[in-house]
């Protein structure tokens, strides 16, 4: 982390690969969420749905990875999302988050999740501690 | 179908759960994650960690841990399959790591609905802990849709 945040930064967005039935069934066992949706056409198409969908934890994970490639872990205090869309199979999710605020020795973000087509799937924030006085170059 | 806004402030049995490192090594790869501190237990404590450490979103993944992770919502004559996760919330307090054993203390803080019905939410909250030291607070925010109530 650059020890001379602002207001006003982004962080280097991640961009994901798209996801695919594997993503769908690694996470599911990873996870050890198995809820079906996600996992099992016939249990989609009987809800009446045309296909599995991924799920939003999955996505809120990749949020996960855009902070701690950003900080060490241990200095994320909260984080806070909103999930604004489904994210269907084959989707290439891509994180964004831009510092809008430094208080108290923390940074505040507004984070994103968007979609190629421009569909937003997630929407939150995070909070930072900037640690004083410590060299933080991750 | 209308939820029963008695579960307000109900909890649920304490659930314990040991925080093993192959399990997190799998969820370092189901999420891309590439960052070896997430798998390698030496680049861990190279970076001053104790063990693997518990990625930031994996703390939810705990409660599947349950014998029947979805029950809860069964109890409250949810479908699964009319469910969406609406919001959720981390704050965090401490680390935790691979090798930490964590007790989660869930509970239904509130039930309301929109739309005539057609909606329902339902907002849990979970404690996690380890030794009664708070590690993190969780909030989901979970929908439940009911398209004919709408109507």
């Amino acid at each position: 982390m650059n020890p001379n945040i602002r207001a006003g930064d982004e962080l280097p967005p991640l961009k994901v690969p798209p996801i695919s039935r594997t993503t769908l069934a690694l996470y599911a066992g990873a996870s050890g969420d198995h809820n079906p949706m996600h996992i099992d056409l016939d249990v989609a198409r009987s809800a009446g749905l045309d296909d599995v969908f991924a799920h939003g934890m999955l996505s809120m994970a990749y949020l996960g990875r855009l902070l701690t490639g950003w900080t060490r872990q241990e200095n994320i205090r909260a984080l806070a999302v909103r999930f604004t869309a489904v994210t269907p199979l084959y989707a290439e999710p891509v994180c964004t988050g831009t510092v809008t605020a430094i208080e108290d020795g923390a940074a505040h973000l507004d984070v994103a999740v968007t979609l190629a087509d421009g569909t937003t799937t997630l929407r939150g924030t995070a909070v930072v501690d900037l640690p004083a006085g410590r060299e933080d170059d991750r | 179908m209308a939820i029963d806004t008695s579960v307000i402030g109900t909890t649920a049995p304490e659930l314990t759960v040991d925080v093993e490192r192959g399990r997190l090594r799998s969820f370092a790869h189901a999420i891309g994650e590439t960052d070896p501190i997430y798998t390698d237990v030496d680049a861990a404590r190279a970076a001053g960690h104790p063990d693997l450490p518990v990625p930031p979103t994996f703390l939810f993944c705990l409660e599947m841990d349950r014998p029947d992770p979805f029950g809860w919502l069964d109890g409250l004559g949810v479908d699964l399959r009319r469910v969406l996760h609406g919001e959720q919330r981390f704050t965090y307090r401490t680390m935790a790591h691979a090798g930490d054993r964590l007790t989660l203390a869930a509970r239904i803080g509130d039930v309301y609905a929109k739309r005539g019905g057609a909606l329902e939410f339902i907002v849990r909250s979970i404690d996690v802990t380890r030794d009664a030291v708070p590690i993190a607070e969780l909030a989901s925010v979970i929908v439940v849709q009911n398209p004919e109530a709408g109507q």
